[in-house]
């Protein structure tokens, strides 16, 4: 006590007041509280009080540079109410820990037909569903010219046709941190030059090249024990007079 | 008066029943008839004339007749067998058989189709240049 460093006068002593008899203390209760308000007095003087809230900053634009932030928080829950209160981000989950769902009619070498993107009404081989809920799509990259791709389940008929891709291995390095689109959007000059951002065409590197023919050269042999499916994959799909979506059986 | 419809296979054109072949058994009244399908699986019941579309094949049964003896006229008359041979079955497992297609059923129809095409405009253009060189 005598050093009257914060941590020490923050630690929590037990009682002042020392047993004589047992029911008798040395100090009666106004000597007692006497004590107390020096000691509140003395720690005052130190300028030692607990910490009551702190600032932490925020990122974002928009979103301005600190809040502060209160350390002891009012309870969520007094004993007289019938039901805890919830937080308000209760139930909310972040995006990395959604559940994923499937379609069942999407499996393991499902064909799927692509409706959106530059590779739409293509013919596509359905390889496994990532952690995002994205599906890893391939052509194969000879066949259509779709390489190895990140597809929305959503934006995706699913067709009956399934070829058998049990034997395949899909390479553990395909994910959607490899397939996420990279961002090189430092404009230096405000003026000119904002579209001249490098990265703005997608550059194809060597390791996708070798990530696509492994993938397909283990898909081309089973598509070509199928008769047909290679004209199949290679086709695309269209509408046309008198064939509407609602009576077609994929 | 209905002698012409007592024993008269009908196809069943919709309702519980639809797709399946019936004998006329009796007249009810104007609108129904007792009806019974023992070969085709049709408990006998009595069925609105409006969803029956007449065949040409007629079995041998006196009105009223009980089950066993539309079951024995109708496999002596083989009706089913003739029924299956029929154009009009056939176009209509043809129509079922189409709207069952997958995709991929499709793509192999229409190269199936055009190959089929290419061979018949070949052979047609040879005797069209036979022709027209007589």
């Amino acid at each position: 006590m005598a050093e009257g460093d914060q941590k020490s006068a923050k630690k929590k002593h037990g009682s002042r007041n020392p047993v004589l008899v047992r029911g008798i203390g040395r100090y009666s209760r106004s000597a007692m509280y006497a004590q107390a308000m020096c000691t509140l007095h003395w720690l005052v003087k130190l300028k030692v009080k607990p910490k009551a809230t702190v600032v932490k900053t925020v990122g974002g634009d928009k979103n301005g540079g600190t809040r502060v932030v209160k350390l002891r928080k009012m309870p969520r829950y007094y004993p007289t109410e019938d039901v805890p209160r919830k937080l308000k981000s209760h139930g909310k989950k972040p995006f990395s820990q959604h559940k994923r769902k499937l379609r069942a009619t999407i499996t393991q070498g499902t064909v799927l037909i692509l409706l959106t993107g530059r590779h739409r009404g293509k013919r596509v081989v359905f390889l496994k569903q990532l952690s995002s809920g994205l599906l890893l799509v391939t052509g194969p990259l000879a066949l259509n010219r779709v390489p190895l791709r990140r597809a929305h389940q959503k934006f995706v008929i699913a067709t009956n046709t399934k070829i058998d891709i049990s034997g395949m291995k899909i390479p553990k390095t395909l994910n959607d941190a490899y397939f996420k689109k990279k961002k090189l959007r430092r404009p230096r000059h405000q003026e000119g030059e904002i579209f001249d951002t490098e990265k703005e065409k997608y550059q194809l590197t060597e390791q996708r090249k070798e990530d696509q023919k492994a993938v397909d050269s283990q898909l081309l042999p089973l598509i070509k024990k199928v008769p047909q499916m290679k004209g199949y994959l290679r086709s695309s799909f269209c509408l046309s007079n008198g064939v509407y979506p609602h009576k077609l059986v994929f | 008066m209905y002698k012409s419809l007592i024993g008269r296979v009908a196809y069943v054109s919709f309702g519980p029943h639809a797709g399946k072949l019936v004998a006329i058994v009796d007249v009810i009244d104007q609108n129904r008839a007792l009806v019974d399908g023992p070969c085709t699986g049709v408990k006998r019941q009595s069925m609105p004339f409006k969803c029956m579309q007449l065949t040409d094949y007629v079995i041998k049964v006196p009105h009223s007749a009980r089950q066993k003896f539309v079951r024995r006229a109708w496999e002596k008359a083989g009706v089913s067998d003739k029924w299956s041979q029929s154009s009009w079955a056939k176009k209509i497992e043809a129509r079922q058989k189409r709207a069952k297609m997958s995709d991929f059923d499709r793509y192999k129809v229409m190269k199936a189709k055009r190959m089929r095409n290419k061979i018949i405009k070949h052979e047609v253009k040879k005797l069209q240049k036979e022709a027209a060189k007589k």
